[in-house]
């Protein structure tokens, strides 16, 4: 089944073999492998985008193809980096802690570490306690299952509340972003025990890797990012390609007929707000040991509107069009925001982009919405020549004989 | 014969406004059933009750051998009972392909862990080609159904509900909107589904419902004004003056 799948979506072939080439180009051109001719920070910012391109591939199936446009998916992506963060702060402070003292008489005990690790991590917010959420810290695998678990359940439990009693549209879009609006504002306290609008910092170091220097890491982590891309653009191609794609799409379209044929809607929609909240969480994983720190403002609710916007861009209902969204508009992002765009002079006005950039994005997002609502990718149909059936129109074509449309790739 | 579907004193009121009055009526195993009635009878809304997407404040619907009450179900698992509905405008996924329709609308688990895991098999798209076949699309599986016409999209919407092989059928206005050929056809296939299950089809068109050749409910201001045969209704005084008196 698996080679009819393949054969069946071109696209996917397509994506991963770029992807691989990306990844070898990449590699050849970095420090630690290659000719040096692309930093050490900016193959991070590369793998970082990597991972935006999965947090939006989720997105785009969440809201892309089920038609759930929720603001939440970034919350969730914080989650995971979170999670991860958690693991990579205690371990490195550990290792530290441990080496402070062993030039002392007697051997620390357990007890000591972990409260020199306690006083560490937390004497920027004045505490010296290990708060009750870090019982699992001390723990890769444990805090690597939270990864998945804690924005896992929160989807879940969130999702049946809301799904469960029909709330659809734009109040849905509202709800989630109240719960990311409630996520972040409680990160932000000291009470909550992630060390408040501090955050989590030192990320990019790993723990027992100390001797490799950051010119490699950032290129094991780039790897690593292209995988998880790639494994999720493969988990999302086979999802959307069968009958649950279809049933998604149909939701999308209209929920109520999908009732009377007899699939609960509320389930399918539970299902893939729980599966992509999962996907976002493992992206955030990867993403923030990248940034080297995460703090309460990666969950503002803008960030999910961003990623949003990405999408809309890229042109939803099509997996590569997530990915070239959020690559294109995140990496132009990282360009104008970085100072790096020359000042525009307009004689009497000069344009800095560090400040225009945000205004040129929501133009372009208002233009493509109401202009090209197929996105970047429409250009893919259009250079197929293909024109895209009109949905909610009347009938293309009288009877038989009415043009056939040549199926869209994908 | 014992009812399959025993609609009884089902009353229902949106906003002070009562649509549905104390309905009651039955509907055998085999049964061809046409309803009809002016505007605002409430015959959609009886569909709706029977489907499970508007609850009565008061009444019971039950259902099938056992007698389940749909009234605990949700649309879906009304639908998986073995309920059809189809809507007064056609509502077919439009951006999906003839074959993806059917193929969605026939009879398989429906729970996302199964669908996630179906992939056809060769009867499943045999079923689906012999499907398309019957209701006059066999040519246009491969098709976008947004690009059918307006009747093919009604007959698209009927292979649909043949898929999902439901012992009820639920059928609002198939005529709407169709040509005098197209009528034709789908009288016939009403008629054919009709030998293998229930049928209830609601209709404003006289000349449809006589070609039907079945029993007749007029319902009016929700309640059951007459039932029998076309002609016995349309001889009774009320319904002339209430219905056909009318124009
Ligand atoms: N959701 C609703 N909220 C308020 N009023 C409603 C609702 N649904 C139906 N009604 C009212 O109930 C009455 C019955 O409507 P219904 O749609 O069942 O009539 P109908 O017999 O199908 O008419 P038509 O022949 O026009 O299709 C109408 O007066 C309608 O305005
Ligand atoms: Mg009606």
């Amino acid at each position: 089944m698996r080679q009819g799948f393949l054969t069946r979506t071109p696209s996917v072939l397509i994506f991963l073999a770029l992807l691989a080439l990306f990844t070898l180009v990449v590699t050849l051109a970095s420090h630690a492998y290659g000719t040096a001719f692309l930093s050490t920070s900016f193959v991070k910012t590369l793998g970082k985008t990597l991972c935006l391109c999965l947090v939006a591939l989720a997105m785009d199936l969440v809201w892309g193809y089920a038609g759930i446009l929720s603001l939440g998916h970034m919350a969730f992506f914080a989650l995971g980096g979170y999670m991860i963060g958690m693991w990579l702060m205690y371990a490195r402070t550990e290792d530290i802690v441990v080496q402070a003292q062993a030039n002392a008489p007697l051997p620390a005990t357990p007890q000591e570490i972990s409260d020199g690790v306690a006083s560490q991590i937390f004497g920027v917010v004045g505490g010296a306690e290990l708060p009750a959420v870090w019982a699992f810290a001390h723990s890769l695998p444990l805090q690597l299952a939270l990864v998945v678990l804690v924005p896992g359940l929160l989807a879940l439990v969130f999702g049946w509340l809301a799904f469960r009693s029909r709330v659809t549209g734009v109040y849905l879009s509202i709800l989630t972003q109240a719960m990311t609006l409630a996520l972040a504002l409680h990160l932000f306290q000291n009470d909550a025990g992630l060390r408040g609008n501090n955050g989590l910092s030192g990320l990019q170091n790993i723990p027992g890797l100390g001797q490799v220097s950051q010119d490699r890491l950032s290129v094991w982590f780039f790897w690593a990012s292209a995988g998880a891309l790639g494994l999720g653009y493969l988990l999302a191609a086979w999802i959307v390609s069968g009958k649950f794609g279809s049933v998604l799409r149909a939701i999308r379209d209209d929920e109520q007929r999908v009732r009377f044929l007899g699939y609960s809607v509320e389930g399918y929609k539970l299902y893939i707000f729980t599966l992509t909240a999962v996907i976002a969480a493992i992206a955030g994983a990867l993403y923030y040991p990248q940034a080297g720190i995460i703090n309460p403002a990666e969950l503002a609710p803008i960030a999910s509107i961003y990623l949003a916007v990405w999408v809309a861009i890229g042109g939803r209902g099509r997996l590569y069009g997530a990915v070239i969204g959020a690559a294109f508009v995140s990496l132009l992002s990282t360009w104008f925001t970085g100072g790096r765009a020359p000042d525009l002079s307009l004689g009497f006005a000069t344009i800095q982009w560090v400040d225009w950039w945000q205004i040129l994005l929501g133009l372009a997002f208002v233009l493509v919405t109401l202009f090209a609502p197929q996105g970047i990718g429409g250009l893919v149909d259009w250079a197929q020549g293909l024109r895209a059936p009109n949905r909610r129109g009347a009938p293309l074509g009288p009877d038989a004989g009415a043009l056939q449309e040549r199926e869209a790739t994908e | 014969m014992s009812a399959l579907l025993e609609v009884s004193g089902v009353s229902v009121t949106f906003d002070g406004f009562r649509a549905i009055n104390n309905l009651s009526f039955n509907i055998g195993a085999r049964e061809l059933r046409a309803i009809i009635g002016p505007n605002g009878a409430g015959k959609t809304t009886f569909m709706d009750i029977v489907t499970g997407k508007t609850r009565p404040d008061q009444g019971s619907v039950t259902f099938g051998d056992r007698s389940i009450s749909l009234l605990k179900l949700s649309e879906a698992q009304i639908a998986q009972a073995g309920i059809g509905r189809k809507f007064q405008r056609p509502t077919v996924f439009e951006d999906q392909t003839v074959f993806d329709n059917l193929m969605m609308a026939l009879k398989k688990p429906r729970s996302p862990f199964a669908v996630l895991f179906f992939r056809p098999s060769q009867p499943d798209a045999a079923r689906v080609q012999a499907l398309a076949e019957e209701v006059g699309l066999g040519q246009h599986l491969a098709r976008k159904s947004g690009e059918l016409s307006h009747g093919q999209k009604q007959w698209l919407e009927i292979g649909m509900l043949l898929a999902q092989e439901p012992r009820l059928l639920l059928v609002d206005e198939p005529a709407a909107g169709m040509t005098l050929a197209e009528r034709e056809h789908t009288t016939a296939l009403l008629v054919e589904m009709a030998k293998t299950r229930a049928v209830v089809v609601v209709e404003h068109d006289m000349e449809f419902v006589r070609r039907l050749d079945c029993k007749v409910t007029v319902l009016h201001e929700g309640a059951v004004l007459a039932e029998g045969s076309l002609d016995h209704v349309t001889r009774n005084p009320s319904v002339i003056e209430v219905y056909l008196g009318r124009g």
